[in-house]
């Protein structure tokens, strides 16, 4: 397995070998799936629609729903303003959303359609029927990555929607990144025990974790509604969960409705996650509840039982920057080693931010931006660990340097459990301890010589 | 919806058995189309039909256009060309020419399963891509896609390098064949393109066609080496999902049979170089190969059959078709040899499924072969297909290969290139006297033929390419089939709505399928599906009974006395005793 793959590294320009990112538009079309009755639509190519439905409906194991406009390469030729005015009458006849959510692709972006020009024509056209809304983000794939799309959705909803009536709300707003259901959920929890009225955008917690009874739901319970989307920018304040996927729509809403952003890494682990904490404590009338602060005293608990296992351990963190910036701190909690850290996005914060992390602790760590598994696959063989975190993309390292392999991040296609159990939060921190120190154990159970084969561990 | 909130059902969601008539199909397509837009409806009105008869399918609207914000099943051009025919290539190098996610969602999501020779590198496992960024869509990206095929002929040295254009590479204009040209001369390795962007074409069929069109070019006759062995076939369009070649292969291994090629299912770059030494070529999915048929036997007079290693009975007669062929009657007698103890095999799992699936329905919408060849599956345990239709098919893969001559060609399908095949002026060699053929076609034997997949389904059933969402809904509605056939988008959606679905891209992960030994595992398979209890669950008790029960009163009962009594019994045992 992998047997092209050497220890000798050859430097490399120009040909991306395993990475470890994908393009703009699933980040988007994620992002629209948490909004209520929204239907994501794809300006492009089908290809592009359908790769990306099936890839989030392959990590979620859930319904994901989008429409395309089936380019042609006559749309290629001459624009695709005929295929998005037919797609918009064709999709409120048909699926009725309350809202459609448009991101442009690679093929849009190069032609340089002009979206709101087409829907504004389209409006016209009475192809958008009285009420219902359509909004755009332009998620070229040639630039930054799905976390970008992400991203770039997120404002975009914002820039469109939220309005500021000049009555503050006694809420605040939270973005949570590009993180699972369950952690959206989590998140929501976290306020609410702090007795802070919080709007999570997006929200994709029963959308895409629902249950299975008998009726399909098109537009799912779940997903954060349009009026409280609009009551954004009357919100005390927002709390922006990484600076990759969410700080810059805080900011955006910060300039647009002078809603203060509060700039937060994503809360995994223990001093992220009182970081998230603090900043809900001014905002929250009852303070910490006694519910919380017991689970973070049984998640250091837990990290006082079992730190003999991680202590000095050697750790490759591989993922989506604002997880990785994250993960790797937590480690240090732990007193792990990370000495690989790598992200297939771009952006200078990832490495700076990293080096002020690591440098004083471990100061041989490698940290990269715009990497791939290829070369990270390289440096273990030059310089093994004693366990991976990353997304599905990490097994076949993992199998053939029989590394312990825990499964963080997007996507996930071969494991269950990702969208119900949180990696954020203090509850989030004790899955991910035992997920990680059970994948030390296994191996040592099944590796160890036999007179070593313990039953206590 | 299903109905399965009714508490009485035996773990089955259907009532479609005796006592609940079928809907009338033109009822049910109508019922279908009534909420689309007066255009839609027309476009889909063409694209959906009742086989009102079989013996002379009606015309239907295949590979034409998907309609935009109809929620579809369909891919692109792209997704055919490398991700369905040269994909499985392992021992081929694959580069995608365009921005990251390509590349990334081709990676290794179709199982096309390979298991190449000892010590050669997987091609399968790496996803290698120039991750084209603005500056290049700005300026071009032809000198980083030479850069990155150098790069990769640094780190790997393969024997060949397949490179693929994306969406953005014809829009700017990059001319990817001229950089493989030049590569392949400085590098003195084969090296050569995919003119395969994603908006050709209507759907994934037009990149089959690209595929096909180039893997002719540019690997097909390069080494003129036979295989030792008699009776010498390559399969096209067998991708090795789930281990189906390997399934069959082994089979044709014990009926005596040679595979040269399997195209391309766990395939190296030499047996593709060399599959035109082969004497016959079968064809399993004629969709995405028919054109590479039809090339091989105009420049090298290999002819060409249908075949279909689906099913028992199907599976049973396409071996007989090659034995046929051949005219050997060794090979026809080991043949039967073989069948009779597959089936012998076989037929105890085959009824063992049918006690529990006799009667009960599918719907299939896949693939351009896939949602006929199942057909035969379900039809070995006694279920019959009730309405079916393919993503990316054309006409004759309905209707059958007698209307090929009065297929219009549109202005999609224009735009994929026609290569104007000649016999090879030293290497075409008819495989057959004219003299063999006519005695063979006399006694009922036929070469490239294709009936189509409405000749075979019932009267009244319905076919509807390119299925939308909304139709699959309305159908679930209207006749609450037992299972349906279909991809990973529409998975969840039907089985939210308490139906089973089968993956019939990926298997589901589980497979083989294909062959006598395949065709048990489906048995199986369908089996656990359309009786799983797990349907049984979804209601909760307090929904089925609306009342609230009785709340608990105090009634003594001698058993309770007794177990009151049980626990006073017991007495520690004293200080004294415990001590001696």
């Amino acid at each position: 397995m992998l047997n092209g793959t050497t220890a000798e590294i050859a430097e490399r320009k120009a040909l991306r070998i395993n990475a470890a990112k994908t393009c703009q538009p699933i980040g988007a079309m994620y992002a629209s799936l948490g909004i209520h009755g929204c239907m994501p639509h794809s300006h492009g190519s089908q290809g592009c629609c359908s790769y990306h439905r099936s890839h989030l409906t392959r990590h979620f194991k859930e319904p994901v729903i989008a429409t395309t406009s089936s380019f042609t390469e006559g749309a290629s030729v001459f624009g695709g303003l005929a295929n998005l005015t037919q797609a918009l009458r064709n999709i409120f006849t048909i699926y009725n959303p309350d809202i459609v959510a448009v991101h442009t692709t690679c093929l849009s972006e190069v032609i340089g359609d002009d979206i709101p020009t087409i829907v504004k024509r389209a409006r016209e056209e009475g192809a958008i029927p009285e009420g219902k809304l359509v909004i755009h983000t332009n998620t070229p794939s040639f630039v930054g990555s799905h976390v970008t799309g992400f991203s770039n959705m997120v404002a975009s909803i914002i820039k469109y929607l939220a309005e500021k009536t000049g009555e503050a709300r006694n809420q605040v707003n939270v973005i949570p990144g590009f993180v699972e259901p369950a952690d959206m959920r989590e998140i929501k929890r976290i306020c609410a025990l702090l007795g802070v009225p919080a709007v999570v955008l997006p929200d994709t917690s029963a959308v895409l974790d629902g249950p299975l009874d008998g009726e399909y739901q098109m537009y799912p319970k779940g997903g954060t509604t349009i009026p409280a989307i609009k009551s954004m920018g009357d919100s005390l304040a927002t709390f922006a969960l990484g600076h990759f996927a969410s700080h810059g729509p805080a900011v955006s809403l910060e300039v647009k409705h002078q809603v203060p952003a509060g700039l937060l890494e994503l809360p995994i682990g223990v001093a992220a996650t009182d970081a998230f904490v603090q900043a809900l404590r001014a905002y929250s009338p009852s303070g910490v509840a006694e519910e919380l602060e017991t689970e973070r005293g049984r998640l250091v608990d837990m990290m006082s039982d079992m730190q003999q296992y991680f202590h000095e351990k050697r750790v490759a963190v591989a993922g989506d920057p604002d997880h990785v910036i994250a993960l790797v701190q937590f480690l240090l909690e732990l007193g792990a080693k990370p000495v690989y850290a790598i992200t297939g996005s771009r952006g200078n914060h990832f490495e700076t931010r990293l080096h002020e992390i690591l440098d004083p602790v471990v100061p041989d760590a490698i940290i990269k931006q715009s990497a791939d598994f290829f070369e990270l696959h390289q440096w273990i063989k030059n310089g093994p660990v004693d366990l991976l975190v990353a997304n599905t993309y990490g097994k076949h390292i993992a199998r053939v340097e029989n590394i312990p392999f825990v499964r963080v991040g997007f996507p996930i296609l071969d494991r269950v459990g990702h969208r119900f159990y949180p990696t954020v939060g203090y509850a989030g921190a004790i899955r991910l301890i035992d997920l990680m120190v059970n994948a030390l154990f296994d191996k040592k159970d099944r590796e160890c010589p036999e007179e070593w084969f313990e039953l206590v561990m | 919806m299903s109905d399965i909130s009714d508490p009485t059902l035996d773990g089955s969601s259907s009532t479609s058995g005796p006592g609940s008539a079928p809907p009338d199909p033109n009822a049910a397509r109508d019922e279908m189309l009534k909420i689309y837009p007066d255009k839609t409806r027309r476009k889909r009105a063409k694209q959906l039909l009742v086989n009102d008869d079989p013996e002379k399918p009606a015309e239907i609207g295949a590979n034409s256009r998907t309609i935009p914000g109809i929620i579809t099943q369909r891919g692109c051009t792209y997704a055919g060309c490398r991700g369905v025919v040269i994909g499985p290539m392992h021992d081929v190098l694959h580069i995608t020419h365009g921005p990251i996610g390509c590349s990334f969602y081709s990676w290794q999501t179709r199982r096309n399963l390979a298991r190449p020779a000892p010590g050669q590198i997987n091609y399968l496992q790496y996803s290698m891509t120039t991750d084209m960024t603005e500056e290049e869509i700005i300026f071009g990206g032809e000198k980083k896609l030479a850069a990155a095929i150098r790069e990769a002929y640094r780190i790997f040295k393969p024997k060949a390098i397949a490179v693929y254009a994306t969406c953005p590479v014809g829009l700017i204009g990059d001319d990817i064949h001229t950089v493989c040209r030049q590569a392949k001369a400085e590098l003195g390795i084969n090296i050569f393109g995919f003119s395969c962007e994603g908006y050709k074409g209507v759907s994934q069929s037009a990149g089959h066609h690209i595929a096909n069109n180039g893997v002719f070019k540019h690997m097909v006759g390069l080494n003129d080496t036979p295989d030792a062995g008699e009776f010498r076939i390559n399969i096209l369009g067998e991708y090795n999902i789930g281990g189906d070649a390997w399934e069959i292969d082994t089979l044709l291994r014990k009926c005596g049979i040679h595979v040269t090629a399997t195209l391309s299912g766990d395939i190296s770059y030499e047996q593709v170089t060399r599959c035109h030494t082969a004497d016959l070529n079968v064809v399993q999915c004629h969709r995405s190969i028919n054109y590479m048929a039809d090339m091989m036997e105009t420049k090298f007079g290999i002819p060409w059959i249908k075949v279909n290693f689906i099913g028992a009975s199907s599976t049973a007669k396409s071996l007989r078709k090659i034995a046929r062929y051949f005219e050997s009657k060794k090979l026809a007698d080991r043949v039967e040899e073989v069948i009779a103890q597959e089936m012998a095999a076989l037929r105890p799992v085959q009824e063992e499924a049918r006690k529990r699936c006799q009667g009960k329905t599918a719907a299939l919408f896949v693939g351009g072969s896939r949602a006929h060849h199942y057909q035969d599956l379900f039809r070995d345990i006694g279920m019959t297909t009730i309405a079916a239709g393919y993503e990316f098919a054309h006409r004759d893969d309905y209707e059958g290969r007698k209307v090929l001559p009065t297929i219009k060609v549109d202005a999609d399908s224009r735009n994929i290139e026609e290569i104007e095949v000649e016999p090879d002026p030293t290497r075409f060699r008819p495989r057959k006297t004219a003299e063999q053929n006519a005695a063979l076609e006399a006694g009922g034997f036929s070469y490239r033929d294709y009936e189509g997949m409405m000749r075979e389904m019932k009267k009244g059933s319905l076919v509807i390419d390119d299925i939308s969402h909304h139709e699959i809904e309305k159908l679930i509605e209207l006749y609450k089939p037992d299972v349906i056939g279909s991809g990973i988008k529409e998975k969840f959606v039907i089985e939210k709505m308490g139906v089973p679905c089968k993956q019939l891209h990926s298997y589901d992960y589980g497979g083989p399928y294909a062959a006598f030994t395949g065709a048990a595992n489906f048995y199986r398979e369908i089996d656990r599906m359309v009786n799983t209890k797990v349907w049984k669950l979804v209601t909760p008790p307090w929904k089925r009974e609306p009342q609230v029960p009785p709340r608990l009163v105090y009634q003594p009962k001698a058993n309770r006395e007794e177990l009151a009594e049980a626990t006073k019994t017991w007495k520690a045992p004293s200080k004294a005793g415990a001590d001696e």
